[in-house]
Formats: structure tokens, sequence, C-alpha cells
């Protein structure tokens, strides 16, 4: 080391050379997950959405050894409003509305969760390995995302579900190949940000491998986008296959919401009133999408100042205009030059 | 010179082009060109520069986070490039350490300080066990001043200031046990009452652990600080390079001594100078021929308009590139008389 040394500088250097101790306050022991979602605990939003939300899954999955009649059997006589014996009426064949609806939740909520479970795991595959990877394996999965996206998603569906045998099974997979690329997008563009960053750099240079920069380093930062994705799919799933079985195009021996509305439709309930027939159902579909959508919003409440972060640092790490950079200097040096 | 030293960084016509994104945009962004330098073991070199001189590029040339236009990274004497053209092996990427300019982007905001220690502990193999590696992780954290160190493994990125940040920074690169660290403007982010003891570290480093640094910088006060030799960058090339000292009291390059006439005291550095020099900063897109330096240059010749000054030696280890120094006429090759360390 060349020891000759400015004498200003090595007086400065005595002043100010004691390491700064980090600051002694106790260790949070609160994670930063746990934070977000204790920021969401506290969210009206969140706990509206999530009240309904969880309301919904224990009918699912209790309901069925709760209710009072077997959905599928013919307990009455046929489109009988209201009453003690039958709450929500009877439908057109003389089944329990009631019974059918309870029942009916399991295989809407089960197609939602599993469509939604799929639909991110394959998002984040696709869409996390274009981003990461850009170049030609870029090229060729955002050809492949952006056609399933320009593809107008209901008559796909429509054929789909035409040419499979109808089923529960059946639907799943039209959901799952009609529903996956707008994830993929939107995990695409993210990782593409954050690859960029200097974290991922530094993991590169300690020799992170691929596959762990990618679930271990970037994954982690867009939880966010990742879980409201999920949301937001289980969202379609559950209105898409309610509406392919309302066309007839599910199995109509299946008890579900969307099937319940198509006996309601093909026993002409509104024709003769039934209206009992159509509320409940539909009413559920649209109070289970009501649900996602508040915790979706919560999250975005939530998580978006932290977003807004980022998006600035990523913006001074583009490392780009000079003006940017004006930033490094301490206000106080650039008053104290008088410029 | 270069013959008888012993360089552990031995860097030759580096040239990195950014193509500019355009499908049909053939233009490129020469973010560096002919930049040659080398790094003696266990020395502190310096790359001074104004921002948007391709100092961070050059270092993410050498730390192979990307790949040059052409040119050669010698290292221990073998150029990596063509050995390992598929990329770094896991030898030199444990060999070949990283700071990094921004402390706030550094770490991964989801993870804690010891996980980011931790990983290259265990990606190279350095501890076995558990306790072991806990141990390894308080050790270095003591050894950048980050204690009490259990209770910093524990925080995470956000819970820190800048400079215990760029600390993390640096245990995280002496977890491998580099031979080289490539410091990249590692307190240009930070305060000024803070800066002197992240350089003191360095130079702690350099002395205690055998390590070489590159060490990258705007301020060439710093540089005159902690470096042996300080290499000057101008638009993408190197323009100047001399032993730290010599820089200061016999600048030759006019761009040296602009960066020089305004250093009013260590601790405010180039500010004056470089708000000066903004917006001057020539285009590095597809750049006309001749010295970049001519626009701003007080002593600008016809000559320097056309043709690009070679490197000539002024003094032992000092070279220059300017049209002012040698014959004026067409530049003997940069390599003969740029190797120096
Ligand atoms: N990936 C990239 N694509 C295109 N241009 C780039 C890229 N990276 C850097 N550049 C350009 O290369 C030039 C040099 O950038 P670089 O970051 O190396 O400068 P620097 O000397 O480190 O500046 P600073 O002191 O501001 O950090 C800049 O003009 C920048 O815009
Ligand atoms: S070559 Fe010419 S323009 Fe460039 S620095 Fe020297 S005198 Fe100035
Ligand atoms: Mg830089």
């Amino acid at each position: 080391m060349s020891s000759s040394v400015n004498t200003a500088l090595e007086n400065a250097q005595t002043e100010v050379s004691t390491p700064e101790p980090p600051k002694n306050q106790p260790v949070r022991k609160a994670k930063r997950a746990s934070g977000v979602v204790g920021l969401l605990l506290q969210n009206r939003k969140a706990a509206v959405g999530a009240f309904i939300v969880v309301f919904y899954v224990l009918v699912a999955v209790l309901g069925p050894y709760l209710v009072p009649y077997d959905p599928t059997q013919i307990v009455g006589r046929r489109h009988t409003p209201p009453s003690w014996e039958h709450w929500f009426g009877t439908d057109g064949s003389g089944k329990d509305v009631l019974s059918q609806t309870v029942v009916g939740a399991r295989s809407s909520l089960a197609t939602g969760f599993i469509v939604g479970s799929i639909v991110t795991v394959v998002g984040i595959l696709i869409g996390m390995t274009a981003g990461y990877m850009r170049g030609r394996v870029d090229d060729f999965l955002s050809t492949l995302i952006n056609i399933v996206l320009i593809i107008p998603g209901l008559p796909l569906l429509i054929v789909l579900a035409a040419f499979l045998p109808a089923g529960f099974w059946s639907i799943i997979f039209v959901l799952s190949v009609t529903g996956w690329a707008w994830g993929s997008r939107v995990l695409r563009s993210q990782t593409m940000s954050l690859r960029e960053k200097d974290f991922v750099a530094s993991a590169v240079t300690v020799g992170e491998g691929k596959l762990r920069i990618m679930l271990r380093e970037i994954l982690p930062n867009m939880m966010s986008i990742v879980v409201a994705g999920f949301f937001g799919a289980v969202n379609y799933a559950i209105g898409a296959q309610a509406g392919l079985e309302f066309l007839g195009l599910g199995n109509p021996s299946n008890v579900s919401w969307g099937n319940n509305l198509y006996w309601a439709q093909n026993n002409s309930a509104m024709l003769v009133g039934a209206w009992w027939t159509l509320i409940p159902s539909g009413l559920s579909i649209a109070l289970v999408a009501f649900g996602f959508s508040m915790i979706n919003y919560a999250i975005d409440e939530v998580t978006n100042p932290r977003l807004r972060s980022q998006r600035q640092t990523a913006s001074i790490l583009k490392k780009q205009p000079a003006k940017v950079r004006r930033s490094r200097a301490t206000p106080v040096l650039m008053e104290g030059n008088g410029d | 010179m270069s013959e008888q030293r012993d360089l552990v960084l031995d860097i030759k016509n580096l040239t990195k082009h950014f193509p500019m994104g355009g499908m049909r945009d053939t233009r490129k962004v020469h973010a560096v060109e002919d930049v040659t330098f080398a790094l003696p073991r266990t020395e502190i070199v310096t790359l001074v520069g104004e921002s948007g001189s391709g100092k961070s590029t050059t270092a993410r040339l050498i730390s192979r986070l990307i790949e040059p236009t052409s040119g050669e990274v010698i290292y221990n004497g073998k150029d990596v490039l063509k050995t390992q053209p598929g990329g770094a092996s896991l030898e030199y990427r444990g060999d070949i350490q990283m700071v990094f300019q921004d402390p706030f982007g550094s770490l991964n905001p989801a993870h804690t300080i010891g996980y980011h220690i931790e990983r290259p502990l265990l990606i190279h193999k350095k501890v076995s066990g558990r306790k072991a590696l806990k141990d390894r992780v308080h050790e270095l954290l003591d050894t950048v001043g980050l204690g009490p160190a259990d209770e910093t493994a524990a925080k995470f990125p956000y819970e820190l200031s800048g400079g215990q940040r760029q600390r993390v920074g640096f245990a995280r690169a002496l977890s491998v046990e580099p031979k080289v660290i490539l410091a990249d403007e590692p307190v240009s982010m930070l305060d000024v009452s803070i800066r002197v003891g992240v350089l003191n570290l360095m130079k702690r480093l350099a002395e205690d652990s055998g390590l070489s640094f590159l060490y990258i910088t705007h301020d060439i006060a710093s540089a005159r600080y902690i470096s042996d030799h300080t290499n000057v960058m101008y638009a993408g090339r190197m323009v100047e390079g001399a032993p730290s000292d010599t820089l200061v009291h016999e600048p030759a390059h006019p761009y040296t001594r602009l960066l020089l006439s305004a250093v009013p005291n260590p601790h405010a550095g180039l500010r004056t100078q470089e708000t000066q020099a903004r917006g001057e900063i020539p285009s590095l897109i597809d750049p006309p021929p001749g010295c970049p330096f001519a626009a701003r240059c007080p002593h600008v010749m016809d000559v320097c308009r056309q043709i690009m000054p070679g490197a000539v030696t002024i003094a032992p280890h000092h070279w220059v590139r300017c049209h002012l120094y040698g014959d004026g006429g067409e530049s003997p090759l940069p390599n003969a008389a740029n190797s120096v360390g």
C-alpha cells in the first residue's frame, strides 16, 4: 500500500474512522411476510373478502354432511317456494335447492382452487423462464403467451369443452389451458425488471445457479403478484365453469352452481317465476367473486407502496439519464458548493 | 514493466458495445472501448471517471456478469474468456467478487443478512456443519464491523443503514475467500461522514488478507487516499494511468487536470467539477473518430478530432493518451505502453 497520504485526509480519517455500529434497537422478530399479512388483517376489504371466502370454503367442506336432503333425489313437489320444509324451495324436478346450493359449492370451489393452482404454477414456470432467459426462449414463450391471450377466450372454451367428454376434469383442463397466459405475462415482465437488480447480479457473482436465482431470489419478491394472480384465477375458473355448465357444456349430473343454473333455465324457472331456484347459486357465484376481488384489492393496497418504491429503485438501476445520478450528491454538498 | 510484476488481473483491449435495442437500429452504445490495465497482486488500483464513463460496465465485464464484445481478461496468466467460453466457472466466481454501487439494490429484501452470507459459504463449501456455518457468518460480520453479529444476522436489509448494507456487501464478498474484489463505487451512495469508515475497511482488508482491489470511484481524492495506482476513464476509454500520487501532482491529460482543478477539499470531492461537467459528456452512440475529450478540451487541436491518440509513456508507470504528448501522429500500439500496473 502506498503510504503517502494526504494529511488532511488522514486527520479526517481518524475523526470518523470508527465503523458505525448497527443501531442497538431490539431485533424485530416480525418478518416481512408476516408484516404484509398483519397489514392485510387490519384491512377492512381484506376482512370482508376473507369472511365471505372462508364462509364458502366451510360450506363446501362441511356442508354436504349437514344438508337436509340428497341434492340428486326428488324430495318434494316441483317448484315449491321457500318454506320451513325446504328453506330455499324446490326446483323444477322437485329437488331441494338448499342442498343443491350447499353441495354445489364443493364442485365450484374445488374447480376454482384446482384451476387457480395449475394456472399459477404454469404461469410462474413459463412467465419466469421467459423473463429470466430472455432471447430466443423469451421470443418463443412470449409468442405462445400472446397467441393464447389473443384467441378469444369464450369461443375457445366452448370449442374445447364441446370436443372433450363432459366432466369435472375436462372443465379443469379447458380452464387451465385458456387461463395461464395472463399470469405468465405479468410475471414475465416483473421477472424481467427484477432480474436487472443488483441483488440478482450479486447472487450470480457468488455462484448461485439459474433455478435457485429464479425461485429463491426473484420469486419471493413478487409473491404479492403471485397471490393476487392466484385469487384472480380462482375467480375466473369459478365464473367460467358456471358459464360453461350453464351453456350445457358440463356434465349435467354433477351438482354445481353452474349446473343448478342450467337446470333452472331448462325448467323455465324465469317463466314460471321460480326465482328461488336461480338466486341461491347465482348469488353464491357473485358473492365468492366479490370476496376474492376484495382480497385482491386489499393486497394491492397493502403492497403498492412497496411496489412503487421498487419501481423507483428499478428506474435508478436502469442507469440511464444523468439527472437520476444527481440524487447521489447529498443536498448539503450541493448547497455547500453554491451551484 | 509488467513483466516483473505479479499481476492477478491483466485486462487487455476490453470492449463492450451495447445494441441500441430497436429491431432495425444497428447503432451501438460504446460503453467500454479498448480498456487496458493491470491489477498487481495485493494492490489497490483505482478506476476513476465521471458518471457514464463505463466504470461499472468494466467491472461487470471482469466479473463476467456480461460478456465483452472483444478483449481479454487474463486472470493468473490465463485468458478466462478463452478458457471458460460458456461463462465463468464456479472457481472464478469464488476468486473474483464484486461489491455493488447501490447498497439499497444489492441485498435481496426477502432474505436476512445471515442468509446473504450463508449462501456463498454453502455454494463454495467453505464450511461444513450448521455450527461452523453460523460461526463463520458471525466472524465475517464482526470482520466488517457489524457486531453484535447474531443480531445483525437476523435482520432484514431494510433494517440497516446504507453504510451497514455496504459492509454486508463486503462481508458477502469476503465469505468466499476471493483473490480479487471489484468495489464499484462502494461509498458514492453513502453519507460523507461514513465514507472514510468504509474506505478504511477496504484498506485494512487489502493489507491484512492479501486481497487485490479494483476500486471504482468518481472521486479522485479518495482514489489517492486508498490506492497505489489510478487509471482515469473518460467516455468508455482509458485516458491516463499513473501511480496515484503522481497523477495528483503531475496530471498529464487535460481531462485529469480538469478533474483535479476543482477539488476544494477531500470531503467535498469533485462536486463542483461534476456539476460543471454534466451534460457535456459526449454521446457514446457510434462516437466519431478522434479524442473523445475534444469537445471539452481547452487544448484541442485539429488532429484531435480525426485521430484517436495512442498511449504514450511519459514517466515510469505513467502513460497518457493525448496528442499533446508524443509526436501527435498515429498512435503506437496501445498495448506497448499501456499495460502498466
Ligand atoms: N445494459 C446496457 N445497455 C445499454 N447501455 C448500457 C447498458 N449498461 C450500461 N450502458 C451504458 O454504458 C455507459 C456506461 O455505463 P456505466 O454504468 O458503466 O457507467 P459508470 O461509469 O459506472 O457510471 P456511474 O458513475 O454513473 O455508475 C452508459 O452510457 C450507460 O448508459
Ligand atoms: S488529444 Fe487533443 S482533445 Fe484530446 S485531450 Fe489531448 S489535446 Fe485534448
Ligand atoms: Mg457505475
